[in-house]
């Protein structure tokens, strides 16, 4: 960088408003420092859109195409409720996970937001979606356009044979299903449009007659009895209740089971964004403030530009303290940017601290690490991994022990030096979708008797479902058609019903 | 390579679906709003939205989570007084103990009512839904004014198509002679000067020379001045003047005795507003007078129209005679169209009907456009009814309609709508 820094240049002009020349060249610079830094990005298409388009984008969680449905509505309202009246103000950029990665930049952005939020999203989201793991396995990048065009043709063509309504009453069971829709330890097969659409047909059938055979009742005598009782089903529990629906419940039609596959490869599609917040922020963050930097060290920006950069970019990472009233939990923003600073850090400027806690880490290559460590990890991991001792004492970070049998909180650890693991070992707990959701799994179905499906939910720290639990049940009885139970495993081993749900779909089908 | 796309010109509304269909589902909470609504604006203000709540629990879209209770171990920041092992109360609700736990967060979002506008559009949607209209009525009646466009004299700029080469080239002319004045008085001044001299003296004397080369001068000037000057151009100026330029008075007359009660009065509201709305496509400017009887009539505001009580008898004829009485004084200066909506249970004094008939028959329905009556009983129609019967056919700009519910509103105005369509 030295030898640049001494070639100063024109700055770019820093006008309030943008043009499109400017983002242009804006884009250019803010490329060529990415690739000298070796971002390895998808291509990027810069979308420049209205506020309103901004909230149309929104509400449709985020995709610039999704099938209609009736809380996307509501979601806009709400969102233009809030933005009218000045309460909210808009995301400056939505960013889709996509082969090439689409930016959103709003309109009545200034030209300093503008390349803030190319820096951000499209060379700091963009190369993350492509080198993290979790998003490689998780997401089709090339793909998802054409799925979500495939979904919402599919879903009208349903409307116009089956009656909105139906359609409508089926999505929103499976959206109440919707977190639970996924496999967390097996590897989802790759999306694409051309397969989809040829196999759609071909699967319907299969299904159907796989589930047909599963409930013949027929041949009962030819079988022994004795095997028939041993048999269980599902023969080991099941986490993806969205999946066990799709193939498995007696009573839905071919349409209705690949409406459920729909909704549950959306659902796969945005799970990894909700397991790698604080690392996926941080790093988009970390690189606008970089890149951004590098550009003014090279005498391309003007001071104007940064003021109103530093402005923005400060408020992106306040980190409130908890007690202070608009406390919402750590911000990750605020604490990725800190820590991947930290491992840079720890990289170029080690302390004996970190030399004890980050042998491996201490002196190596920066820009090695940060690769090894966006490419390999998800929050739960990255905090486990990363989180130094310097940060814990810099955002104070101290761990509460609420037990709802003790009178009393108990501090159970602070940033102090018998505290980190203890902190750092709670705070990756935290971010650990595993403990964080509810464990649920279906348990069995009654497969000689009344079809019933019960469900089991392993109680973890005694945590309680919430109370719309009974909600979501009557969802996914729509969806099996018989009763439906819900049981909770506690810890001490006692088993108890929670609730049961009751719906006959056979009457209301045969009309 | 970087694809950078203007979508800013994109069709604008992507999510309309998602609102309709939202609209849609909500659509009972959403009509019990509009009928407060009704209820509590002018029969003149139709040209709004709403806003409209709906509680939060309706809305919800459940998910399996976890409640509170049990263990729960969460890390914050910013300690400033604790040590591990420190032990410490629990935070009462609301937050206020500093500490907002984490565990707010696993109880979703807040329990407030979810609260949106509806455009004016929506509004009137919901509330012809109710009333039942053809759709071919509901757009003629949701349209906004139409324009015309009017000459209105001549202005000094505009679009190269409404140049008025008359008057430019008049103001051109005038221009010219203004400027060219001192100098073609100069000019004639000059040449009889040189004719005088030449009857003296020889063409090539100086003084001659002299003239000349000045007479020359001045009518190089006199040409310089441009033939026709951006200033000098007119153009047709055109203003848009709304369509319906007459202007409309509409009695409202309704029976408020103890028998009209509170449904009933909405009743009759929506019959007004109906009417009303019919009359702003129309007429430009509208003016509503509100008498209300029970023995006897008299003229109110809109908000004593609708929402003090009397009770006692009713003459029907009262509220008659005093709409005749303004009528007469105010209104038939022939600048007016005049309406008349009469709402009533039809409970009238037996003896006055007979009168009510004659005193419409005679002093009113000639000078109307149009007048309804609607009777609001459950049952059989009573004595003003049969009375008014006998109107009818023999008057085209008299309608009655007797009234259950809602949807029979509409057909009292039928008659009215076809011939303004027409």
């Amino acid at each position: 960088m030295s030898a640049k820094k001494q070639k100063r240049r024109h700055p770019l002009p820093a006008p309030g408003e943008w043009t499109f020349e400017l983002i242009e060249a804006y884009h250019t610079e803010i490329d060529r420092v990415a690739r000298e830094y070796g971002l390895d990005t998808y291509p990027t298409q810069i979308e420049l859109i209205t506020s309103e388009q901004m909230m149309d984008a929104y509400s449709s969680v985020g995709m610039p195409v999704n099938y209609h449905h009736w809380s996307f509505g509501k979601s806009f309202l709400h969102t233009e409720k809030g933005y009218r009246r000045g309460q909210m103000g808009l995301a400056y950029e939505i960013v889709i996970n996509s082969n090439p990665c689409i930016a959103y930049l709003m309109e009545e952005n200034t030209m300093t937001m503008q390349a803030l939020v190319i820096a951000h999203a499209a060379y700091g989201h963009n190369s993350f979606f492509k080198g993290n793991y979790l998003f490689k396995q998780w997401t089709n990048a090339d793909a998802i356009i054409d799925y979500l065009i495939f979904a919402r043709n599919y879903l009208t063509e349903c409307e116009e044979r089956y009656g909105e309504e139906e359609v409508e009453l089926l999505l929103d069971s499976c959206h109440a299903l919707m977190n639970v829709g996924v496999d967390r330890y097996k590897r989802p097969a790759k999306l694409s449009l051309s397969k989809e659409l040829t196999r759609q047909r071909e699967r319907a059938e299969y299904l159907q007659s796989q589930v047909n055979d599963l409930w013949r009742t027929l041949p009962a005598q030819q079988i022994k009895a004795q095997t028939v009782e041993e048999r269980r089903f599902p023969p080991e529990p099941q986490e993806n209740l969205l999946y066990f629906i799709e193939k498995n419940a007696p009573l839905l039609e071919p349409w209705q089971r690949e409406v459920v596959r729909i909704v549950r490869k959306v659902g796969q599609y945005f799970f990894p964004q909700r397991q790698t917040q604080v690392m996926n922020e941080g790093w988009a963050t970390y690189w606008h403030y970089t890149l951004i930097n590098t550009l003014y060290d090279e005498g391309l920006l003007t001071d104007s530009f940064m003021m109103e950069f530093l402005h923005s970019h400060t408020n992106v990472v306040y980190q409130p303290a908890y007690s202070e009233p608009w406390y919402r939990g750590l911000n990750p923003y605020a604490l990725g940017f800190a820590m991947w600073q930290d491992i840079r850090r720890i990289c170029e400027n080690p302390t004996d601290e970190d030399r004890y806690w980050f042998p491996d880490m201490a002196g190596s290559n920066w820009r090695e690490t940060f690769d090894f460590a966006m490419r390999n990890f998800k929050d739960e991991s990255f905090i486990a991994q990363f989180l130094s001792p310097k940060i814990m004492r810099d955002f104070r970070l101290f761990a509460i022990l609420d037990d709802d049998k003790e009178a009393k909180l108990k501090v159970s650890a602070i940033h102090d030096e018998a505290g980190y693991r203890k902190v750092r070992e709670i705070m990756s707990d935290n971010y650990n979708l595993g403990s964080r959701e509810p464990n649920l799994q279906v348990w069995n179905v009654d497969l000689r008797g009344d079809r019933s499906l019960t469900l089991r939910h392993q109680a973890y720290l005694r945590r309680p479902l919430n109370g719309e639990a009974d909600e979501v049940l009557k969802h996914v009885a729509r969806l099996w058609g018989f009763v439906v139970r819900m049981e909770v495993a506690h810890e001490d081993g006692r088993i108890e019903l929670l609730h049961e749900c009751r719906q006959d779909r056979r009457r209301t089908d045969k009309n | 390579m970087v694809r950078i796309i203007d979508r800013r010109f994109d069709s604008k509304n992507k999510s309309a679906v998602n609102r309709q269909r939202f609209m849609r589902r909500f659509k009972n909470q959403i009509r019990e709003a509009v009928a407060d609504a009704i209820s509590g604006r002018s029969i003149k203000d139709l040209d709004n939205g709403e806003s409209v709540s709906i509680p939060a629990k309706d809305l919800s879209e459940p998910q399996f989570h976890h409640g509170r209770g049990g263990i729960w171990e969460t890390v914050f920041t910013g300690n400033d007084q604790f040590s591990s092992g420190d032990q410490i109360n629990r935070p009462q609700g609301g937050g206020g103990g500093g500490t907002g736990k984490g565990k707010a967060s696993n109880e979703g979002e807040g329990e407030d009512d979810f609260v949106f506008n509806l455009s004016r559009e929506e509004f009137l949607d919901v509330f012809f839904d109710d009333l039942a209209l053809p759709n071919l009525v509901k757009t003629q009646l949701a349209r906004i004014h139409e324009y015309k466009s009017q000459r209105a004299g001549f202005t000094n700029d505009g679009t190269p198509a409404n140049i008025n080469v008359v008057r430019s080239l008049r103001g051109a002319l005038g221009r010219r002679l203004a400027l060219a004045s001192p100098y073609q008085g100069r000019l004639r001044e000059l040449q009889k000067e040189l004719e005088a001299l030449l009857e003296t003296s020889p063409p090539d004397d100086p003084e001659v020379l002299r003239l000349k080369d000045e007479i020359g001068i001045l009518r190089a000037k006199i040409e310089a001045i441009p033939f026709i000057d951006t200033f000098d151009l007119r153009y047709n100026n055109r203003v848009k003047v709304p369509k319906p330029t007459t202007q409309a008075v509409m009695f409202c007359i309704m029976d408020v005795s103890g028998s009209m009660d509170e449904d009933k009065k909405a009743t009759a509201k929506r019959f007004f507003m109906l009417l009303y709305l019919f009359l702003t496509r129309t007429y430009e400017h509208i003016e509503v007078v509100f008498i209300r009887h029970h023995t006897v009539a008299k003229e109110v505001n809109e908000e004593d129209f609708f929402h003090s009580r009397e009770s006692g008898g009713t003459v029907v004829s009262s509220a008659l005679e005093m709409m005749k009485d303004i009528l007469h004084a105010r209104y038939l200066n022939g600048a007016w169209n005049v309406y008349g909506a009469q709402a009533s249970d039809g409970d009238n004094w037996e003896n006055d009907s007979p009168h009510c008939r004659e005193l419409l028959a005679n002093t009113i329905l000639p000078f109307v456009q149009y007048f309804a009556y609607i009777e609001i009983t459950p049952g059989e129609p009573q004595n003003l009814w049969r009375e008014y019967e006998k109107l009818n056919g023999a008057h085209p700009n008299f309608a009655m309609q007797h009234i259950e519910g809602l949807p029979d509103i509409y057909p009292v105005f039928r008659e009215l709508f076809k011939k303004k369509l027409a």
